[in-house]
């Protein structure tokens, strides 16, 4: 029995890391590539550019993550997103002299709305996420329209203090950048150290069994919703606050991004797993690819069959694998 | 009578459609094992749920150490020292070792609920140690095997200080050895006192572990013994017990030539060593209890999960078969034994679920020849004697017996010899049973060769030319109709491999 374990030991350990190396190493090459091909890539001001669009795409995939491994999906955050950025504007607008940690938990809350009624409709009438959140998606996109009459907030609306959030510095760091730092600890904390996080895998691994061992499935699945639009929330001012402009339309279809972005980090779409360091490494290297590719001229529309090309390898890939170590699991069951 | 530590009187518990449990008793001693027995669907799996506070009972009280007591849920019952190691193994595949064994009584720090990951894996490592298991704690549940998943499931009971241990199937998924080591285990945690609750279909485990056995029937209750007390034969006569009543139109057909052939069918994991014929006329029966295999076996012949080896032939010539489609135009039928998921097409009406399998005989260049459908679905539905008011009324709103009608017909309308029947008659109603029954019988008369796979003793007596009784992927017996008895055909479903014994013989 001994050496069995040894030799399965070895082998899970090798695909655990392959997946976080091959992603580091892919992240690594293509570097190196585009550096060979535009010196300007490796800059300090290119990096620290590219991290800072990054930002918002990596912090949307935290609650994405946590929506993916209780086996749900999230179409609605593009939405609550914009909804929350839009309000938080118009307020903003209004009241020149709100600070922008008000203006972020303004925009929070309004999110903690959104992601809430998601919440409901998934965990207490069981609606498909998929179903509840395209129905959402366009109920708040549909909002954002309506209270902000159709008109877009502009640059000169806003408070200088509003813009300033994501061109400051807290600690020498950008804030956006610092604000995504502080999400992945408190986030790598809750899903590793409290029994709350480790709920959520439970659920999404096996609900039938989550439930026998006495977890409640639906205050997990209401919860992270509800988590899922916070994150939206917050993320909405910050992206008004990088484009100084609130639209109507603002970040339609930015949850395929998320999502990909959490699938590139192997996330596994099936639920159960997922980890901050692996959608770290998807969100980044979402960003270097968009951030890349025009550097190497690529044409904008070979940069986009490019992404999905990859995300779809990626996929291929890590369920290949998958599905050999589970006839391995197969074969040694003897009969 | 103060003796007992757990004591059920009276349970009953009704589900949509069916009593479960029909006033069912149970007692447990203090450092006993006590295994509780009996076929499919006797009731016992609902029995554990109770214990466990995953269902609550209708009516009746659970009395635990002499105190009346009710489970309104799984942790109510864990706190009060009971836990179970299920049939299915209810693992989270995804999560290691260590958390699997903690969840939901994981070691935080008092102050901030943060876990101790380093505590947990160190005193998960000691569990496992000392029942004689070296797994890492850090590894992933999924990456185990079945008998090592037991390994943690038990640990798992231990680390709660279980009072009361739950078994359910534990050596169902163990080979030989591996079972030998549980019940080592289970002789230890009996010593260490424990008392067990051990649920098994094999009747050699229950002699070698058990104090006492309790019988339950089709939800009843049938009685308690001290295991010395009664004999195996026995103990088989009181699990079948009933009396066959129900006729079955079995007509004799003639038996004609070699149709399906199956040489040393095996696939990993799931079954090995699978060999048997099928003649024209002949309904050939395969029964055995759940998770034996024989589902399986008909997927593997169907191609809806190919077999990795051994060899098919249809009419003596060798085929491949690696997908349903294949085995439709070699002639081959089968009906899932979920008909709702996987036979029917529920909002179709019912010709178009008929003509389904035939739709490219019935068009002309892609487009469909209606006239030409309706007249078959008319005619089969007319054989079949299907209720309903025409052939358009949707699948969905008939009964179960019609619907299962309208599948046995969807597979007549496909020219086929070979069909494979899984279940035919699981939940549905006497008269639409009896109704199949003369449907399967004509059909032999016809040339048709049947296979029916069933868990139905007098259903596979009653039909069968020949039976088939598999065992944990395995031929574990084979009869003729004069041969087959209840008693015969339970002891090769319940009990260790022929080939084995044989094997050992030699």
């Amino acid at each position: 029995m001994a050496e069995i374990i040894l030799e399965k030991k070895s082998r899970i350990l090798s695909f655990a890391k392959f997946r976080e190396l091959g992603l580091l190493g892919f992240i690594i090459i293509l570097a190196v590539f585009v550096q060979l091909r535009n010196p300007s890539f490796l800059t300090m001001e290119n990096i620290n550019d590219m991290i800072k669009n990054t930002a918002i795409l990596s912090i949307l995939s935290v609650g994405m993550m946590l929506v993916i491994i209780t086996r749900g999906i999230d179409l609605s955050i593009g939405a609550t997103l914009a909804l929350a950025g839009m309000i938080s504007a118009l307020t903003v607008s209004s009241n020149p002299h709100m600070s922008p940690i008000t203006t972020m938990l303004l925009g929070t809350a309004v999110g903690i709305v959104c992601g809430g009624i998601i919440g409901f409709l998934v965990s207490k009438t069981s609606i498909l996420p998929i179903i509840a959140t395209l129905g959402m998606m366009n109920v708040y996109r549909g909002l954002t329209y309506m209270v902000s009459n159709g008109r877009w907030v502009s640059a000169n609306q806003m408070p200088a203090s509003f813009k300033a959030i994501a061109t400051g510095k807290i600690l020498g760091i950008n804030t956006l950048i610092f604000i995504a730092i502080v999400i992945y600890i408190v986030f790598f904390y809750f899903i590793n150290y409290t029994r709350t996080g480790r709920q959520i895998y439970a659920v999404g691994s096996n609900p039938d069994s989550a439930k026998i061992s006495g977890i409640d499935n639906e205050k997990i699945l209401w919860m992270v919703y509800t988590i899922m639009g916070a994150l939206a929330g917050l993320a909405g001012v910050l992206w008004v606050s990088k484009f100084a402009s609130a639209q109507g339309d603002t970040a339609m279809g930015y949850e395929m991004n998320v999502i990909a972005a959490c699938v590139l980090g192997g996330v596994n779409i099936a639920g159960g797993s997922g980890k901050i360091s692996g959608i770290i490494l998807g969100s980044l290297l979402l960003g270097i690819l968009n951030n890349a590719l025009p550097l190497v001229n690529v044409s904008p529309f070979w940069q986009q069959a490019i992404q999905g090309i990859i995300i779809l390898v990626a996929v291929i890939i890590n369920a290949l694998v998958k599905r050999s170590v589970d006839r391995n699991n197969l074969i040694r069951r003897k009969i | 009578m103060n003796d007992f530590i757990l004591e059920l009187d009276n349970i009953s518990k009704s589900f949509p459609g069916v009593k479960a449990l029909n006033k069912v008793k149970f007692s447990l001693r203090s450092r006993e094992v006590h295994a509780l027995i009996g076929e499919n669907g006797a009731g016992k799996s609902t029995f554990i749920k109770i214990i466990t506070g995953v269902h609550q009972p209708d009516s009746g009280d659970i009395f635990l150490f002499g105190k009346k007591v009710t489970f309104a849920n799984p942790t109510v019952a864990r706190d009060k020292g009971i836990a179970a190691i299920y049939q299915n193994t209810t693992c989270f595949p995804d999560m290691t070792v260590t958390e699997n064994i903690f969840l939901g009584h994981e070691y935080v720090e008092r102050r901030t609920n943060r876990i101790l990951w380093k505590k947990m894996h160190e005193r998960a490592r000691e569990l496992l140690r000392s029942i004689g298991s070296n797994i890492d704690p850090e590894e992933k549940m999924g990456s185990l095997s079945v008998a090592q998943q037991q390994m943690v499931e038990i640990a798992k009971a231990l680390s709660q200080d279980a009072k009361i241990l739950l078994m359910d199937e534990p050596t169902a998924a163990l080979t030989n050895r591996e079972a030998e080591e549980l019940f080592a285990i289970t002789r230890r945690l009996k010593e260490a006192g424990t008392s067990i609750i051990f649920i098994s279909h094999r009747i050699e485990d229950i002699y070698k572990i058990a104090d006492r056995v309790t019988i339950f029937r089709d939800g009843c209750y049938v009685g308690t013994w001290n295991i010395s007390d009664i004999t195996r034969d026995e103990l088989i006569k009181l699990m079948v017990g009933r009396e066959i009543t129900t006729l079955f139109p079995k007509k004799q057909a003639k038996i004609g030539n070699e149709l399906l052939r199956v040489e040393r069918l095996y696939r990993a994991g799931v079954f090995a060593d699978i060999s048997f014929k099928l003649h024209e006329g002949e309904i050939l029966g395969i029964t055995g209890l759940i998770g034996s295999g024989r589902s399986e076996v008909a997927q593997a012949i169907f191609g809806i999960a190919p077999a990795d080896g051994g060899q098919i032939f249809i009419e003596n010539r060798a085929v491949k078969i690696d997908n349903p489609l294949k085995a439709i135009k070699l002639g081959i039928g089968y009906l899932p034994e979920d008909r709702q998921i996987q036979g029917l097409v529920l909002p179709f009406s019912i010709m178009e679920n008929i003509t389904l399998p035939v739709i490219e005989e019935l068009s002309r260049r892609g487009w469909l020849h209606r006239t030409a459908e309706y007249i078959k679905a008319k005619e089969l539905a007319e054989l079949l004697r299907i209720k309903a008011t025409s052939v358009f009324d949707r699948a969905y709103s008939l009964s179960g017996g019609n619907q299962q009608k309208i599948v046995v017909a969807k597979l007549l309308a496909a020219r086929l010899k070979v069909l494979i029947l899984d279940e035919p008659t699981k939940g549905i109603d006497v008269g639409s049973k009896a109704a199949i029954h003369e449907i399967m019988s004509d059909l032999a008369c016809q040339g048709f060769g049947i296979i029916m796979i069933s868990s139905e003793m007098p259903e596979v007596l009653g039909m069968s030319d020949r039976i088939i009784v598999m065992h944990e992927g395995r031929v574990t017996g084979e009869f003729d109709r004069e041969e087959a008895t209840q008693e015969k055909i339970m002891e090769a479903a319940i009990t260790k491999r022929i080939h084995q014994r044989i094997a050992e013989v030699l």
